[in-house]
């Protein structure tokens, strides 16, 4: 009994100090998350850019994710970004610097379109 | 959403001629079988029938023809729909050398690729080597023109071809033409030819006589299937109203990796199975991607098309075969009068 508990209680001692360090963290991630160097995500999942309007604020780096199994892209319809082909599970990110609506579509499958709108 | 497919298929089928087939019985059967198509010109006017039930029979005549279309080999494709391509495409390939009849050709209506790689074109080439049928005529799908807006198919795949890779030839008296669908698409459209590629058909189709039999391939559909996943080409009304003068005209294509069929007066509307993975019936699923199907069932969604030609007769055969053994198909023809 008493090895059982203090084997809880040596378990619990790095999940405390893990938890303190979050803690510590915390303030750093709050700092970096100011309107000119915030990030948002675009996931793309069942042919569908989601959200498919995205308003963010001035300075936003947004991430398009890739969760389907066939590739696409997301290449805006004014020329202003244009993603490489993004295989399963690939990336593209762009920071958008000036306020404006943006629409995009993926070139691959022209029927899925979306738009960030930037404030 | 069963229900809007049914309509669908409903409204496919008013448009058939009233010639005693059961197509919607064909339609059932195909989508089980899901594999290939054989297609039989005999005359112009375009009739499907069976792998199974002594199709090309009639071959062998003077004048007389055979091709495929296989399509959609997705090469570099390894989710779990279907973790080996390359295998399923070599199936394809062995099961088209062991024909009863030689075909004189063979079409790949597109995607080749999955992402453009020159690795994964030279491994179509290695496989498509091994085809007993020399010349191979191809149209690109999207997949094949990613990143470099096509030049590197074009090298490959498309010398001598106008624009993005259009072209058209003659085989013992029937017109072929490969039309590009997948270039230049337009945000919130399907597929696309272009004023540029139209002009040229129209053009190309001048002076021919009206009794020429006319093969139209593409990727994506010529016709409308279903315009939420994209499954249907912008302009396609335009190209087809260019040939409405023609007596028999045949409209082969991919992309949905499912067999459909329509015919519209004298126009026969044909999809074929990929080589690689199905995909799902029209609205039947969230969306367009591949469909995971038993490992054991895979060959029985997967497929070729054969195409006869039979001078004598008034009808072109078309016979979706699956690559898997033991599946039934079904027979099934188009045009008034064909047996």
């Amino acid at each position: 009994m008493t090895k059982r508990i203090m084997w809880i209680a040596g378990l619990a001692t790095p999940v405390m100090i893990t938890m303190l360090l979050l803690f510590v963290e915390l303030p750093r991630v709050i700092a970096n998350d100011q309107p000119s160097g915030a990030n948002a995500a675009v996931k793309i999942d069942n042919f569908v850019f989601g959200p498919q309007t995205l308003t963010v604020p001035v300075g936003t780096t947004v991430t398009w994710t890739n969760s389907d199994d066939i590739p696409h892209t997301a290449v805006s319809t004014d020329g202003v970004f244009k993603s490489k082909v993004m295989d399963t599970d690939e990336k593209f990110s762009y920071t958008f610097t000036k306020a404006g609506t943006y629409p995009y579509y993926c070139t691959i499958h022209p029927k899925m379109t979306g738009k960030v709108v930037v404030q | 959403m069963p229900d809007k497919k049914q309509d669908l298929i409903d409204q496919q089928l008013q448009d058939l001629n009233n010639d005693g087939v059961d197509r919607r019985g064909f339609l059932k059967c195909m989508a089980w079988a899901g594999t290939g198509l054989v297609w039989t010109m005999s005359g112009g006017i375009p009739i499907s029938r069976a792998f199974a039930k002594g199709h090309g029979k009639d071959v062998g005549k003077s004048g007389d023809f055979s091709f495929v279309q296989i399509s959609d080999s997705h090469i570099g494709f390894n989710k779990p729909a279907n973790p080996d391509v390359t295998a399923t495409l070599q199936t394809a390939i062995n099961k088209i050398n062991t024909m009863p009849h030689n075909p004189d050709f063979i079409i790949h209506t597109g995607d080749l690729s999955q992402l453009s790689k020159p690795s994964e074109f030279d491994t179509l080439d290695q496989v498509l080597k091994g085809a007993s049928a020399k010349q191979i005529y191809f149209v690109p799908g999207e997949h094949d023109m990613l990143s470099d807006n096509g030049e590197q198919y074009l090298q490959r795949y498309g010398k001598g071809t106008k624009g993005n890779g259009w072209y058209s030839f003659d085989h013992k008296g029937v017109h072929f033409v490969g039309l590009v669908n997948v270039a230049n698409l337009k945000a919130g459209g399907m597929g696309s030819l272009g004023h540029e590629q139209l002009e040229w058909f129209e053009d190309d189709l001048k002076g021919r006589s009206a009794s020429t039999p006319i093969v139209l391939f593409a990727h994506i559909p010529l016709w409308t299937i279903y315009p939420d996943w994209g499954w249907g080409t912008d302009d396609s009304e335009q190209a087809l109203s260019y040939v409405k003068r023609f007596g028999s005209v045949t409209v082969l294509n991919g992309h949905i990796h499912q067999v459909m069929q329509k015919v519209e007066g004298k126009v026969s509307f044909h999809t074929a199975m990929s080589t690689a993975f199905p995909q799902p019936a029209p609205g039947t699923a969230p969306s367009a991607g591949p469909m995971k199907v038993p490992a054991d069932r895979l060959q029985r969604v997967l497929g070729i098309t054969d195409v006869n030609y039979v001078v004598s007769g008034r009808s072109l055969a078309v016979v979706d075969s699956p690559l898997g053994e033991g599946s039934s198909a079904s027979e099934s023809g188009s045009g008034p009068g064909n047996s």
